[in-house]
Formats: C-alpha cells, structure tokens, sequence
C-alpha cells in the first residue's frame, strides 16, 4: 500500500544551523502518527517542511506516492492541512469566522460555499450562530474548533497538528482531542501530531518518533511507550519527567 | 501556628463598560511557612487572588476583603510605599515566562544586583558576590559568565532560574510563584521545581504555587485549593488528593490523558451552574 505520507533523508537549515538532521518516516493512510520532543528538538519544522514552510536542504517528501518538488500546488493544500499551536495567533483578527472559512474555499473555486461553512461548523461542534463572530468574540477552545473547521473544510486526507491543545486548559484539551479522534474515524483521516507531551500523543496516536536536537532518537509503538519496552535512555528521561515531580528526588 | 498569611473574603472586582466583572469573589485561607497550592483553569480566578496578595492588581480593579495581613502588617490600609517596602523584600513573586519577565535591556546580574540594593543598603562589590552566590544556589554552572549575560542569551530554565535568584536574594518570608514552570520543556520543569523546593525548605519561606496543573501542584505542595469561577471550591491535604470530592476537582483529574490508560474518548468536564454559587 502506499504510504499517505513518506519522508525520507529529511534535512532543514537555517543558514548555518541544522534544525532537522537526515530524518526519516513513513505514515500509513488512515494511521496517526505523533511526534514528541522538546523545544528545538525539529518536530515543529518537520511539520513546516511538509507543509511548504521551512527550506529543505536535502531528502525527500512523498505524498500519496507522490514526490513533493520545492514549491507546493494547490491540489496539495487540498490533500494536507494544518493547524497550529496558538488559536489566539492563527485565526485573523478583523476576519469574522464566516470570512476565516470563506477563504480557502474561494481560493480552491469550492460551490455552495454558505452550506459547507453550516456544515464545517456543525462538525467541530459550534452552533451556527457563531459565524459572525470575530476570533476575540470566542474562548481559546472554540477558536481552536475554528482552526480545525478550517483546516477540514477543503476535506484534507491528512491533518498536520502541531501542539492543536498546548495552549488550552486541560478540560478544554479532553473535549478537542475528542473531537479530533472522532473526526479521524469518521472521515478516515491521517494525522501527523506534534506535542511536547507524552500522555497526549500515546493518547492520540498509534506510533510515534521521539526526536532530540534535530534528530530522531527512536520510533515505537504508543502500546510500547505505555509498558515502557523504550530502548533510549532519553525516552526512558522523558517519561519519567511526565510523571511528574517527586519530593523525595530532591 | 503562627500565620504567615490571613486571608478572608477577598474579593477583586474590575468595573467595566459593560458591567462589574467579579474575579476573585469571596477567598479565604490562612497560611504558615508551607507550601500551598492553587489551582483552577484560565479566568478562576488564581492569578489574581496571588496578584492582591503581592498588589500588583491592576489600578482600576478594586480589592475588597474583610481580612487581608501579611505578618501583622494590614496590607489593605498599608500605604503605597510600605507595600513597595514589602514588594520583592518580604513578598516576592516569579512570573511564568521569564522572556517577558526579565528586563530585556539589562544584564542578568544587573537585575539581580539592582533587586538587592533597592531593599538592602548593600556595597556594588558585595552585592555582586552576593548575586554570584544566589545564582550558584540556584545550580547555575557558570555564575561569572551568567552574570553578564542578556535575558535572551540563555535558555527558558536558565531564565527562570535567573528569575528565582533575582525573587530570593533578598531573603523574603513569602514567595508566591505564578506557573512558575508551564514554560518550561518538561525535564527542565523538574531540575527548577527541585531548585525551589530546596530553597524554600533551607530558607523556612511559606509558598504560594499558582498552577493550572493539578497533578504537579499535588506533587510538590502540602495542601492545595481548588478555584472555580473566582471561589474556593474544594481545599484538600495534597496527598489526599486521590479523595477530592467535589465534581470539578475530580473532573479536572480525570480528564487529563494518561500513559498506558486506554480511555476513548477522554472523560470531559460537565460543568455545573450551581458550581458558581
């Protein structure tokens, strides 16, 4: 089967600094795949690379069987979506949410524009009457059901997440990560997530890569990550700091 | 025991435009050299409840409480001065970002430097080794380098470190820290919380944590209380947190995902009007 999404060799500089360093993976359709890592470890840049947004010095990136060249089409953005960390910084702030959902579908020459903005909405769960309102009319949570009904209206086959909950109170995050898992089994998406936190990503994915300064440091199963069978000593740091803090390591 | 802290009933209010907006709406607590934890979600009120304490609201809110002293001294009647006398000398607070809470402009050991000598008559040459000392307290490798380092020349946890040593070095009996770690990649968070439980410990200061995060306020503090909606709703022994019995402390502990629990979809909160009152 070909794989929805496959990178191979991947390699992003910055003029003289190597964010991500000969990285590779492969995504199933269908599969969700999370990244983990701490701040400047690459996981956020792997995801600009395949969308488009940081320069790759070397490797390839595969779609559907498809190599992506140096610039993106639009018959790509109609395949691969992304939503990003901060709803307070993602969502144009003198755009209603009418416009904000408008405009990807008036850029790929989508008809009957007023019933998918209805329906977009009705997906992530806002009622209809929020269409004119504007970003800062809406709490952190119902933006970022904004951000995800507009990553999902162009229908997207894969979903690039980058920290989607990081920036929302836990109770907020459990009602978002629903909404995403259950959008994933209804429209058969693929996700590729990025998250500092490891409960989220065991949580939200099937498999996973764990990357430290640019550099994968291993690929395992969440089932694995959860019966802690970790080869690194890194992963192993890593999950015990989730734990949390301990009085008597001190 | 002897209390550090009273307070009772306070309350701070905003008047606005479209109405009085009631943040913090009836708190009251008493606390000795402890650790303290307060935790709720964004708009329950926490950070202005620390605010009051360290008067720093914001000049059009109003503070109202039938009790609010700090070591005898009635923080409501005290002048604007005395609370600047008290402010980073006997109350010091860190601040969750140390990108935005750390003066851009000045070196690290300046700010520390500048901290101590507005509250202690102390020599430019002696109050530099005592910010180099306070800076080794707080396990920076390298102090003399730091020292003359700029904010954005060091990483998240060696800002927050710097913002640590620059709140303790001049000795305060009461430090409240606001998210001190959300910052913070989760490795770094444990080296900072180590720094501060240590300090606080040696020193005999009372803490107030102000967090978001139930789970690791429990960990490090002796009793936690829970905020809703600007009131307390729930205050607990920290390891008896597992007993919470108020739906929204159980909600919020239970909603958080967990390695290795297989649990689709995440319970949510349902939350009640009646939580409110």
């Amino acid at each position: 089967m070909t794989p929805a999404l496959a990178i191979d060799g991947l390699s992003v500089e910055y003029d003289d600094f190597v964010a991500l360093d000969d990285v590779s993976l492969t995504v199933a359709p269908g599969e969700s795949f999370g990244l983990v890592g701490e701040s400047g470890s690459g996981k956020s840049t792997l995801l600009r690379a395949v969308a488009g947004l940081a320069p790759v010095s070397s490797g390839t990136i595969t779609v559907d069987g498809q190599k992506l060249g140096a610039k993106r089409d639009k018959a790509f953005y109609r395949k691969v979506q992304m939503v990003f960390q901060d709803p307070y910084g993602s969502l144009h702030p003198r755009q209603t949410v009418d416009r904000l959902l408008l405009e990807p579908l008036a850029i790929h020459g989508f008809t009957g524009t007023e019933g998918r903005i209805i329906r977009a909405l009705d997906e992530v769960g806002l009622p209809a009457s929020f269409r004119f309102r504007y970003s800062h009319q809406l709490s952190g949570g119902q933006r970022q059901r904004v951000a995800i009904a507009r990553a999902l209206i162009l229908e997207p086959s894969i979903l690039l997440l980058d920290e989607p909950t990081s920036a929302l109170d836990a109770s907020v995050q459990a009602e978002v990560l629903n909404l995403l898992e259950q959008l994933r089994a209804t429209r058969n998406l693929t996700f590729v997530m990025v998250s500092h936190d490891l409960a989220v990503v065991t949580h939200m994915c099937d498999r996973l890569m764990v990357m430290q300064s640019g550099r994968t440091v291993e690929e395992l199963a969440s089932s694995d990550l959860a019966a802690r069978r970790v080869t690194q000593d890194y992963t192993r740091g890593l999950l015990t700091a989730s734990a949390g803090f301990r009085r008597d390591s001190a | 025991m002897n209390a550090l802290l009273n307070v009772e009933d306070l309350r701070v209010t905003f008047p606005t435009r479209t109405g009085v907006i009631e943040a913090v709406r009836g708190v009251s607590f008493t606390l000795g050299r402890e650790r303290l934890g307060i935790v709720g979600e964004s708009g329950s009120g926490k950070s202005q409840t620390g605010r009051a304490i360290m008067g720093l609201t914001a000049d059009h809110g109003v503070i109202d409480a039938k009790r609010l002293d700090f070591n005898g001294i009635d923080l409501l009647t005290a002048s604007k001065a005395e609370r600047r006398a008290l402010r980073g000398k006997r109350i010091a607070m860190i601040l969750q970002d140390p990108k935005y809470s750390l003066n851009p402009v000045m070196t690290i050991g300046r700010q520390i430097v500048e901290t101590l000598r507005a509250h202690e008559p102390v020599g430019k040459a002696d109050a530099r080794k005592r910010a180099l000392d306070m800076l080794a307290a707080v396990q920076i490798r390298d102090p003399e380098r730091v020292f003359d380092l700029y904010p954005h020349e060091v990483s998240g946890g060696m800002g927050q470190r710097a913002m640590i040593a620059m709140m303790l070095i001049a000795g305060p009996e009461l430090l409240i820290a606001d998210e001190p770690t959300s910052a913070l990649d989760v490795t770094v968070q444990l080296d900072v919380l180590d720094i501060l439980n240590r300090l606080v410990a040696e020193r005999g200061m009372g803490l107030i944590f102000i967090s978001h995060d139930l789970r690791l306020v429990s960990s490090f503090c002796d009793r936690v209380i829970v905020m809703y909606a600007g009131r307390i709703v729930e205050e607990l022994p920290a390891a008896k947190l597992s007993e919470a019995q108020h739906p929204y402390t159980r909600g919020l502990l239970n909603c958080m995902p967990q390695i290795g629990a297989d649990r689709h979809p995440l319970p949510v909160l349902d939350r009640k009007p009646e939580w409110r009152t």
